[in-house]
């Protein structure tokens, strides 16, 4: 698939900081892309970089193949982390303000503002002062800020923090909406439900390095332990013979003495096909999952092994 | 370049429809002209006619009489002071002029009076009192007061400035000093004044936050440039409001209120005039038809000789000169801070060469041709006050280019400053920032 953005080999230190180490990254074209990691990690460096708000110290960016120049900030909109807004001004004032400022004509630009604050239901608070709104109503504002001007690449930094779950949800199936018709995404967040929910493909950035890169799917397959949770009425004693050398059982839980959950691990290259025909003949299961890790877990093992030192919790029974 | 135009007009705007700049705009002007008006119009706006009833035990006035004027009427009753006492408050005099027998003794004439008189009241009677004592002196001592008079002669004194070129430049120096001065000032306000604004405008971005947004759109340096250049436009909006308001409003306050005070007052100041130079028998036809306007007409005179043209197009070179430069640097004090308190320790260093300036300005208005003088206006930090003070003084050409070039290059060099110290600043939060650390941030790369 054609990357609409390319970053190659791009480093970035702040007076003795490093922020950015040769990281290197492809965003597919009409992808959602996560951009995750830690706090401190240098997500937000790298967010500024293609936004052209500092600059690299080595390597570079490519946007629709061709080099950063000025005038790409028009085919980018940005929701940062820190937002706000001129408190003082009022509301459809600013927007068009800050769309012209994106280059789009003041005609233009109070016609999309008219479709959006009808979508939203915020027409009253056109002539409103930006004081005058609560947070959430802030945060709407803003998120149309960003999308007014139709940029072909969105980036949202922590986009649903300062939302209800029912305006996140909004927000979301706009983002989905944006997706369908063809707008590049670039997700940064610490909720990696969402992440699960929306993201195609994923970068996880930890210390200034890339140290994960690929499709979502493709990622939790590759954190795939191989372990199942099977439910069956029997016999606890009897399953786990039948597990042999094939699979280990790491853990049970037990709704009484013939109801049991067990959670194993294939060992020796079995296949499910193999589990499931070893306990069969003394079990009754009724239910049979694989445990793919959820980002999460990935997220958190990945750090983990970079920084040792680190003490987090591996949860028990997620799938 | 055109995001540039759309910042100044957002800067123009939000700051020009503000309540706070109308009041201030038409209030400045009232205020000034009200001032104006109530300083030159209730010390005359007594009307009221003095009717003076002059009790001389000396005799001196009785017999030579003190000259009437429009407002102040004297009589001579001849009657003690007792009985003018007891008389008075069944009388309508307004006062009793109580002259003393022994004049060489007693030079402390009382005016009784029934309410406080005026300050011109006052003054008139004192000063025709010292003329008559001091003909009475010249006349008791065989003077003739007539002589005196005639040959004491204002001396009107009339400095030339001479150059190689054999030009002869007439230079008034009290007019020069008080216009020069006057121009340093304003200068020296609005640069304050503008400055201060263009640094809380820097500020607003950090403080609402939206820093990020606004330079994913647009480059730091733009965005700075947009302010200054837009506060400098509201400063100028309101530069002329106040200039045309305030003509206005003096001028038609003159012309109703003050008209006839004024002619009043300049016709009192003449006849004063020729009543001294004339003495006692001063001729009341004249009195009555000054026709010695040497003043004013020199004040006229002064004005044009001050070449107004250069004047005018140099106080617009160093106001936009100077606020260029200045505003500059306070557009990085406001890019470095997250407070408005935090700007305190950067304020002092950039106030310092201006409030010198002011200082310099002082001394230089009596005397424009010091060597600090041609180096305060030389310097661009302190040029645009000092070079607009000395210039009714009249300038030699290559000076005002050397010192206009310096001023160019001056804020060009603080503009580039204060843009790498912005672009950094204005991201940076929560950082208590040191000098060492500005320094840094001039070495950052772009």
């Amino acid at each position: 698939m054609k990357s609409i953005l390319s970053v190659e080999q791009v480093s970035k230190n702040y007076s003795g900081h490093v922020a950015l180490s040769d990281v290197s990254l492809e965003i597919p074209e009409g992808s959602v892309f996560g951009l995750l990691g830690p706090n401190g990690a240098g997500k937000t460096s790298l967010i500024r970089i293609i936004n052209q708000i500092t600059a690299p110290d080595s390597g570079n960016v490519y946007l629709k193949g061709e080099k950063l120049i000025p005038q790409h900030s028009e085919l980018i909109g940005y929701l940062p982390e820190e937002r706000g807004l001129y408190r003082k001004m009022k509301v459809g004032e600013q927007c068009i303000y800050l769309a012209q400022l994106k280059g789009i004509s003041k005609k233009d630009a109070v016609s999309k503002l008219n479709y959006w604050f009808e979508k939203f239901e915020m027409k009253s608070w056109w002539n409103k002062k930006v004081e005058e709104l609560s947070k959430g109503m802030q945060q709407k504002v803003q998120f149309i800020v960003t999308v007014l001007h139709e940029p072909q690449l969105l980036i949202l930094d922590e986009p649903f923090s300062g939302f209800d779950p029912i305006n996140a949800n909004q927000i979301k199936n706009e983002i989905l909406d944006l997706k369908n018709k063809g707008t590049t995404i670039i997700f940064s967040t610490h909720n990696m439900g969402s992440v699960e929910e929306l993201c195609d493909n994923i970068a996880l950035i930890n210390k200034s390095k890339k140290i994960l890169d690929g499709s979502v799917k493709e990622i939790r397959k590759q954190f795939k332990t191989n372990v199942f949770t099977i439910g069956f009425h029997g016999n606890m004693l009897a399953f786990t013979n039948a597990l042999w050398t094939g699979a280990e059982l790491l853990d049970h839980k037990s709704e009484d003495n013939n109801t049991h959950i067990a959670k194993v691990k294939l060992l020796n290259n079995n296949k499910a096909n193999n589990l499931l025909s070893a306990v069969m003949p003394v079990a009754e299961v009724f239910s049979f999952n694989e445990i793919i890790p959820s980002m999460n877990d990935i997220f958190i093992q990945s750090v983990q092994s970079e920084n040792p030192s680190i003490i987090g919790t591996q949860s028990m029974f997620t799938e | 370049m055109n995001k540039i135009k759309i910042i100044i007009w957002r800067e123009y705007i939000t700051r020009v429809r503000n309540k706070t700049f109308i009041i201030m705009s038409i209030l400045g002007p009232l205020l000034v002209t009200a001032f104006i008006v109530l300083m030159v119009w209730l010390p005359n706006s007594d009307k009221t006619e003095q009717k003076i009833m002059i009790v001389d035990e000396s005799q001196a006035i009785n017999i030579s009489k003190l000259p009437d004027n429009e407002l102040v009427k004297f009589t001579y009753p001849g009657i003690p002071l007792d009985e003018a006492k007891a008389l008075f408050h069944k009388t309508d005099y307004t006062a009793i002029l109580y002259i003393s027998r022994d004049l060489e003794k007693d030079i402390h004439p009382i005016l009784y009076c029934k309410k406080t008189p005026s300050f011109s009241t006052e003054n008139y009677i004192k000063t025709q009192l010292e003329k008559k004592f001091f003909e009475w002196n010249l006349s008791a001592n065989n003077i003739n007061p007539q002589l005196l008079k005639s040959a004491r002669k204002k001396v009107d004194l009339i400095a030339t400035k001479l150059d190689e070129k054999g030009k002869e430049i007439e230079t008034r120096n009290e007019n020069a000093a008080i216009f020069g001065f006057a121009c340093g000032l304003m200068i020296f306000f609005f640069v304050m004044m503008y400055g201060m604004q263009v640094m809380r405008s820097v500020m607003e971005e950090k403080t609402n936050r939206i820093i990020e947004v606004i330079v994913s759109s647009v480059k730091p340096f733009e965005l700075m440039l947009g302010k200054i250049i837009g506060v400098a436009m509201v400063g100028i909006t309101q530069f002329l409001i106040w200039v045309v308001l305030s003509s206005t409003l003096t001028t038609a306050a003159s012309g109703i209120l003050l008209a006839g005070v004024v002619k009043d007052v300049n016709m009192m100041q003449e006849q004063n005039e020729i009543v001294y130079k004339q003495g006692s028998n001063a001729n009341f036809e004249e009195i009555k038809n000054p026709q010695n306007k040497l003043e004013a007409i020199t004040v006229v005179k002064d004005f044009f000789s001050l070449n107004v043209t250069e004047i005018i197009v140099c106080f617009f070179i160093y106001f936009l000169g100077g606020y260029l430069l200045y505003s500059a640097l306070f557009a990085a004090i406001g890019s470095a801070v997250d407070a408005e308190a935090d700007t305190q320790q950067f304020m002092l260093p950039v106030m310092l060469p201006l409030m010198s300036g002011y200082m310099m300005a002082i001394g230089i208005a009596q005397d424009p041709e010091t060597s600090v003088a041609f180096w305060g206006s030389i310097i661009p930090f302190t040029s645009p006050i000092v070079m607009m003070v000395r210039l009714p003084f009249g300038v030699p050409a290559w000076q005002i280019w050397v010192s206009v070039t310096l001023l160019i290059m001056g804020f060009i060099f603080t503009t580039w400053l204060a843009g790498r110290i912005y672009r950094t600043g204005i991201l940076m939060y929560g950082k208590k920032i040191t000098w060492k650390e500005l320094g840094k941030w001039l070495s950052y790369k772009n």
